[in-house]
């Protein structure tokens, strides 16, 4: 690896890269809110798309 | 606010539901075929294009990209309708996504019997299939990122982001590892040689199980399983930590499929600690799953689509267990290249991705034909024969596995292998090899059963293609983030910088493992005995490519003592640097052929590949008559020269004179191996009363020197002896 200049920075900068951005996803998910959370969960569930019948 | 009426395209999942039963079938048939032929390697005798070489990329590739492919289709296409509350955005999109992929699947169902595969594992087909493949993906993401821009729901659920970041990922490996130069229409060969070829493979490799096979069934079971139990899933915000966390960290992982390789150590590790940590997001993702079950664990009993998720769900907790148990170094030091990793992949395929496909279509047909299922009874009795067949299939393989490596590894207490051998470590495991085949003829039957209870259900049905649904049309919100609006219920209501970060977090890993390998072209210590292939080696290379040859017998010497003692000194990154593309496969049916050069006689190559079994008492190698006998052994030599042109393109150092004199050269070198071959009275009689009797009876005669086992042989015994040339030198 020695041809690449600065090559000793790359380790460093994978780990913070890494550090950083589990950071930044823990910050997101606990800062989301109940009620939002709860809304989107039951998006699968919204029934009346599937069952509607045709003759409406 | 104003409801607005739409219809929701059910005739296209239909399409893809019928593909996928029917795409099934055909790939497990050809596994089957092959499982059989490891009992009878004999079966399908002289017939070139149902050899095992050939056949065995076509189960890979039928299973992988028709089966699950089209199951994908079928899913993403019905959930993500009904996520966004809006019709696909472009009709005529999804039936050039649906008739696209099954013409791509057809070509392959063609080209790879046929012998034309480029040897890259899952990525086997030729240049013109492959650019096929990038436009209908592109068109597939056109639709599916079309209609998620006129969705009339604003926030995107969770199986939504799987399914972008399985179209972004999928894009970007297909695209990068196809890298290829043609050579016609047919034939090209890899842009990378060696040790990169084999990153980049892996790379690629062990993110199409993570993009085409894990991410989108994620992405489905996010949607099939809630909808199944009838409650939302256990943990949302699990979800999104699962999303991101996996899709980050598994592209990182590819080199635990080269550990103990001729692959830079660094690699290596660093693909083992993300394999490692991997294990958290799946396990995540199996307990999100799981648990979404809570309460109604009672229906699991008699809901036969939640029967098949849960087995799905568990097939997949096992598989992710196993996977990062296989990165370790000392695990895979026993496991790779055996029949473990064989029982370890189809845990995966028939568990989490056969029976997930399974549920979704017991859910899917009733709904799509407004019925109920036929019958309840056929489907249970599916589950169970079924779940049978999984572990019919696996448990003798893990079996067969610890037999092969630990025979492969023992020492008499003189020093020498104790199954010198290799053949005593394959008669060994025949009866495991007789259990998988009746646990794959299990898993078959079930299928067959399935299909019988869909065409009834489907015949009692009425046909709704175009389902209709009301919704109210999406207000224009500020594209910045409202009062009080967190950043990530922001970033999910704004798609494209949604798959923008999707795609960031892909890159990441790609780019600290590629762009070093670029760069490794110059570090890799040159070995300067290393020459490229003769004309005549490189036309065998290229039978060798053609046969599969790679499915069985591998090309890299670990630095064991018990593979060094078994095979000869171990593989150095500098043996491959000419090697377009890497041939060092992933499992030893048979041994290993690096060292293979000089190891036996030209008449021994000959005679083993005409009738393996008559030097080979009790191998299961097939025979290759056609390399051999009939107007079908004729070497084509039109094309050496611009093969060559094309590898000095490539950078490999044939000079302008090498490439005039090619013709001449073979006609030498054939001439040597077949004055070779004449040692044996055997041999000579034969040869010479064929001779005489095309001549007498007026007909073509193909001298020896000509036919394609020539070639064969002048390339294996080229194997691994360049660098003892230059022992000898020293």
């Amino acid at each position: 690896m020695d041809s690449i200049s600065g090559i000793e920075i790359f380790p460093i900068i994978s780990l913070l890269i890494f550090f950083i951005f589990f950071v930044v996803l823990f910050c997101w998910v606990f800062t989301a809110k109940k009620d939002y959370i709860k809304k989107v969960s039951q998006l699968p569930l919204d029934n009346q798309n599937d069952e509607i019948s045709c003759d409406i | 606010m104003e409801m607005q009426q739409f219809h929701y395209d059910n005739k296209i999942v239909k399409n893809f539901l019928y593909a996928t039963m029917l795409w099934g079938v055909v790939g497990m048939l050809v596994g089957l075929l092959l499982a059989f032929l490891f009992l009878f390697p004999n079966l399908t005798d002289g017939i070139s294009w149902l050899s095992f070489g050939r056949l065995r990329p076509l189960h890979t590739n039928a299973v992988i990209f028709a089966f699950v492919g089209n199951a994908i289709f079928a899913g993403v296409y019905y959930s993500t309708q009904r996520l966004l509350k809006a019709r696909m955005f472009n009709d005529t999109l999804s039936k050039i996504n649906f008739w696209g992929w099954q013409l791509i699947i057809i070509a392959a169902a063609i080209t790879l019997p046929l012998g034309y595969t480029s040897s890259k594992e899952y990525a086997e087909l030729e240049w013109p299939i492959d650019i096929a493949i990038a436009l209908v993906w592109v068109i597939f993401g056109w639709n599916l990122i079309g209609t998620i821009l006129k969705r009339r729901q604003r926030h995107l659920y969770v199986a939504i982001w799987f399914y972008i970041a399985t179209f972004v990922t999928v894009a970007v490996l297909h695209i990068f590892n196809s890298l290829e130069l043609p050579v016609s229409a047919l034939k090209s060969y890899s842009v990378y040689a060696g040790v990169q070829d084999a990153l980049v493979q892996w790379w690629y490799g062990h993110n199409a199980v993570a993009f085409f096979l894990t991410t989108p069934f994620l992405g489905l079971m996010y949607y099939f399983v809630p909808k199944a139990a009838n409650r939302p899933v256990y943990s949302y915000r699990l979800s999104i930590v699962h999303f991101w966390s996996l899709i980050f960290i598994y592209i990182w992982a590819g080199p635990h499929h080269l550990l103990y390789t001729a692959l830079p150590e660094w690699a290596q590790n660093l693909g083992v600690a993300f394999s490692v940590m991997l294990l958290m997001p799946s396990w995540g993702g199996m307990i999100n799953g799981l648990l979404t079950l809570r309460g109604a664990w009672d229906k699991v009993r008699t809901d036969p689509v939640l029967k098949f998720m849960v087995v799905a769900i568990t097939g997949y907790g096992m598989a992710t267990f196993e996977g990062p148990t296989l990165s370790l170094k000392n695990v895979n030091a026993i496991a790779h290249f055996t029949d473990w990793i064989i029982a370890h992949v189809h845990v995966g395929a028939l568990a989490w991705n056969g029976f997930l496909t399974f549920g979704m279509i017991y859910f899917l047909v009733p709904r799509l034909f407004k019925t109920k299922l036929y019958s309840i009874a056929l489907a249970n009795v599916h589950f169970w024969i079924g779940t049978l067949g999984i572990i019919m299939y696996a448990l003798p393989m893990y079996v067969a596995g610890f037999t092969q490596a630990s025979m492969w590894k023992q020492f008499n207490p003189d020093g020498t292998l104790t199954y010198g051998n290799f053949l005593e470590t394959v008669t060994e495991i025949i009866p495991m090899y007789w259990m998988r085949a009746i646990g794959g003829t299990l898993f078959l039957t079930g299928m067959l059963v399935m299909i019988y209870n869909v065409i009834v259900t489907i015949k009692q049905g009425s046909k709704v293609e175009d389902e209709l649904a009301q919704a109210a049309a999406l207000e224009r919100v500020t594209k910045k983030r409202t009062k009080g609006e967190g950043w990530h219920t922001w970033l999910e209501r704004r798609p494209v910088q949604l798959t923008l970060l999707a795609t960031v977090a892909i890159l990441i890993g790609g780019i600290i493992q590629i762009v070093p390998t670029i760069m490794v072209k110059s570090n890799i210590p040159s070995i300067a005995s290393v020459k490229p292939y003769s004309p005549l080696e490189l036309e065998g290379r290229d039978i060798y490519i053609r046969e599969g040859c790679v499915g069985c017998h591998s090309q890299m010497i670990r630095p064991f003592r018990s593979e060094v003692e078994r095979y000869g000194e171990y593989s150095k990154a500098g043996e491959f640097v000419y090697d377009h593309p890497f041939l060092w496969g992933s499992k030893r049916t048979g041994p290993d052929l690096h060292r293979i050069g000089g190891k036996y006689s030209d008449n021994w190559h000959f005679n083993h590949m005409y009738d393996p079994q008559s030097t080979s008492s009790g191998s299961i190698m097939p025979r290759y008559p056609w390399l051999i006998t009939g107007s079908s052994s004729e070497l084509d030599k039109s094309q050496t020269e611009a093969k060559m042109k094309v590898m000095v393109t490539l950078g490999v150092p044939y000079s302008e004179e090498d490439i005039i004199n090619a013709q001449a050269n073979m006609l030498i070198q054939g001439e040597q191996i077949e004055n070779n071959l004449y040692t044996d009275p055997d041999f000579a009689k034969t040869y010479e009363a064929d001779k005489k009797y095309s001549q007498e009876h007026g007909e073509d005669f193909i001298e020896m020197k000509n036919r394609e086992i020539v070639a064969i042989i002048a390339y294996l015994q080229r194997l691994g002896t360049d660098i003892k040339v230059e022992t000898a030198g020293q």
